[in-house]
């Protein structure tokens, strides 16, 4: 089942400034885009003014495969833990995309129990509010997602 | 007894330019200006290894470090009371080289005051519940005193009361900072002087302080690198030492509101600061030959050159009268860069680079052979302050 | 005369234990000050400990409410929408020795003389 909310809590929204502008953008457009740098092809997450490798300021919001694996992951059970809005139990992973950054969100159609690490994931949309869409994780069937360039 | 004179040097300085809208945030701001000192120290990002930042500041340092790719930090450290603490950082950089702690410490202020565009810390969030705002919080906004000027006007009408100050007289510091201001290209009021009648038609922001009075809010950042005057040798720029650097909190202190000692009409940790520089520098105030003092209320800059000895008590407005002795040429030249009344308001950072600028011999403004350089902030609250030399 | 805003755009006091004291005093109308029960010092804002004598026991203690004008301030441009704009500012020094910063009423702003005497009303 998907992660279910509480009608009528809202639910925090990220914090979008001039820096990660770009990728909240592609998300409300269904796309999952990470930051690279222009100049050495570095992929950086998240966002950053500039390339933690070689200082450039230049950048580009590269389109991602959307493929990745579980890299770790809770189980929230015990309600006062988690986040008002959400329903327990829900899991919050740790996703390694195939570029080599890695997100922190949510596992779609699949009990907590059955997530475990390496687990191949690939990415759909949530649209939960008209102005807060996110990113989540299905398993996803096929090949394991490789490691890519950090 | 063993002191840090002499220990440390400024060896490089990195800057962004000041604006109305920095249109990026304050963490980009802080890898630019981190970034371009590191370059003009003739550093790398891996030989940074400390850190000093105000407790305010949205681009703290760990995220930086992420930023820029930095290895490793042995030294990381924050001050407060806005103009108080940017040269309290430079102090704190001077004991991290100097204990050995850390090699090359990088000091940087970042502000988007002026788009507003300010990001939050922790720190911030839980700076209002701090006990010391709690107080202010608690008895002075609900009568109305709720900015920074009135707070100051109250000190600052004392200070005329008893010293029968005239209108005019506090007008010559914000015409001298525009002079200098309007010759220095990176400053906010660039080729924009003022005259003295332009001071006295200026509105009454909070009687008695005039908006020609008031510090300019500005987007920017600033950033130096400080290391042992050892390592300075060996490096790219030319070194300035940092002589003496000294903070100071005396009992009574409020920030902008110290309204409950015996005396209010002067400014008790600008005075120590002072005795405090002039003890560990071991020169005088007749030695010092560019004074960068904090200027973000003007009136408050004749009551600084009073406490730090450069003239006596009360005869602080003369000093200043007609701009005779303050600006290039004078006796003592303030604020070459135009200071936060010209160039813009940056918690005395910029104060503290033009003195660095003043000692290498690059400023735009530059005093002829100037030797020693004073720096003085804090201004109304807890204060610091330095002597640098070249 | 200082226009009264509406109250929800006023800033409010921020009250925690060791002010609440003073508060609960003008809400009922009466000025305390805090005195140290160690050494009869008064002081003002309000602190857990005497400065002093270093005691951590005080009481609050009736004001007479009367005192000079020690320091002032008029804003001519509001800073805060619940304000009204020109308003005074008044540091007041009590009779026992501690200054409280104030409003003053029904006084023309030219008006005001530093060492003024001033009476408290709430």
């Amino acid at each position: 089942m998907a992660v279910e909310y509480f009608k009528g809590i809202p639910l925090i929204r990220p914090l979008i400034d001039l820096d990660n502008q770009g990728f909240w953008e592609a998300v409300k457009n269904h796309k999952l885009v990470i930051q690279r740098c222009k100049d050495c092809g570095t992929y950086v997450h998240p966002p950053r003014p500039c390339c933690p490798n070689c200082n450039s300021f230049k950048k580009v919001w590269a389109p991602a495969s959307g493929k990745g694996e579980i890299y770790s992951y809770v189980n929230i059970t015990y309600e006062k833990v988690g986040y008002p809005g959400m329903m327990c139990p829900h899991a919050v992973v740790l996703v390694e995309l195939e570029e080599g950054t890695r997100l922190i969100t949510n596992v779609v159609d699949m009990k907590p129990e059955d997530i475990y690490i390496g687990m191949p994931v690939e990415v759909v949309f949530e649209d939960i509010a008209p102005d807060l869409t996110l990113y989540k994780f299905k398993k996803s069937k096929g090949v394991k997602a490789k490691k890519g360039k950090r | 007894m063993p002191t840090i004179k002499d220990k440390a040097a400024i060896v490089g300085i990195g800057v962004t330019d000041f604006s109305k809208d920095s249109k990026r945030t304050q963490i980009h701001l802080a890898c630019e200006c981190i970034l371009a000192a590191i370059k003009e120290a003739g550093l790398k990002v891996e030989d940074i290894d400390g850190m000093v930042k105000h407790t305010g500041d949205g681009a703290d340092e760990c995220r930086i470090l992420r930023s820029i790719g930095g290895r490793n930090l042995n030294y990381y450290g924050e001050c407060r009371y806005g103009t108080g603490g940017s040269s309290s950082l430079v102090l704190r950089a001077v004991m991290g080289v100097a204990a050995g702690v850390a090699n090359n410490v990088v000091v940087y202020w970042t502000a988007n005051d002026s788009s507003k565009r300010v990001e939050l810390t922790y720190h911030v969030g839980m700076y209002m519940l701090s006990t010391s705002e709690a107080e202010q919080l608690s008895f002075y906004p609900p009568v109305g005193l709720i900015t920074p000027e009135g707070q100051i006007g109250l000190i600052i009408r004392r200070y005329m009361h008893e010293f029968g100050v005239k209108d005019n007289q506090f007008g010559w510091v914000p015409v001298v900072c525009r002079e200098n201001a309007a010759k220095n290209p990176a400053a906010i009021f660039y080729k924009q002087p003022i005259t003295i009648d332009d001071y006295l038609k200026s509105d009454m922001i909070v009687d008695p302080i005039r908006a020609l009075d008031c510090h300019t809010k500005i987007d920017g950042g600033m950033a130096m690198v400080v290391t042992t005057a050892e390592r300075a040798k060996s490096l790219k720029q030319k070194p300035v030492y940092i002589m003496a650097a000294a903070q100071s909190a005396v009992q009574g202190v409020e920030m902008m509101t110290s309204y409950n000692r015996p005396v209010i009409s002067g400014l008790p940790e600008t005075s120590n600061v002072g005795k405090e520089l002039f003890r560990v520098a071991g020169v005088t105030p007749k030695d010092i030959n560019v004074a960068q003092i904090d200027d973000s209320y003007a009136p408050l800059v004749p009551m600084q050159l009073e406490e730090l000895g450069f003239c006596k008590r009360g005869e602080g407005p003369a000093f200043c009268d007609k701009g005779s002795n303050i600006r290039l040429g004078g006796k003592l030249p303030l604020n070459t860069s135009g200071g936060s009344l010209g160039e813009g308001y940056l918690y005395n950072m910029n104060h503290i680079v033009e003195a660095v600028r003043q000692m290498r011999g690059t400023a735009v403004n530059q005093v002829k052979n100037a030797e020693l350089a004073l720096v003085s902030g804090g201004a109304g609250g807890p204060a610091s302050g330095l002597i640098l030399r070249r | 005369m200082i226009p009264v805003p509406p109250p929800h755009t006023m800033p409010l006091p921020v009250t925690h234990f060791d002010n609440i004291g003073f508060w609960q005093g003008v809400k009922n109308h009466g000025l305390v000050i805090q005195k140290c029960q160690g050494c009869g010092a008064f002081r003002h804002p309000p602190r857990p400990m005497c400065p002093k004598c270093r005691s951590l026991k005080y009481e609050w203690a009736p004001s007479t409410g009367k005192g000079k004008v020690y320091s002032w301030v008029t804003y001519r441009q509001s800073p805060h929408p619940g304000f009204k704009a020109p308003y005074t500012v008044v540091l007041v020094e009590l009779e026992e020795g501690v200054r409280v910063v104030s409003s003053l009423t029904d006084y023309p702003p030219e008006k005001i003389r530093i060492g003024m005497p001033v009476q408290v009303t709430f």
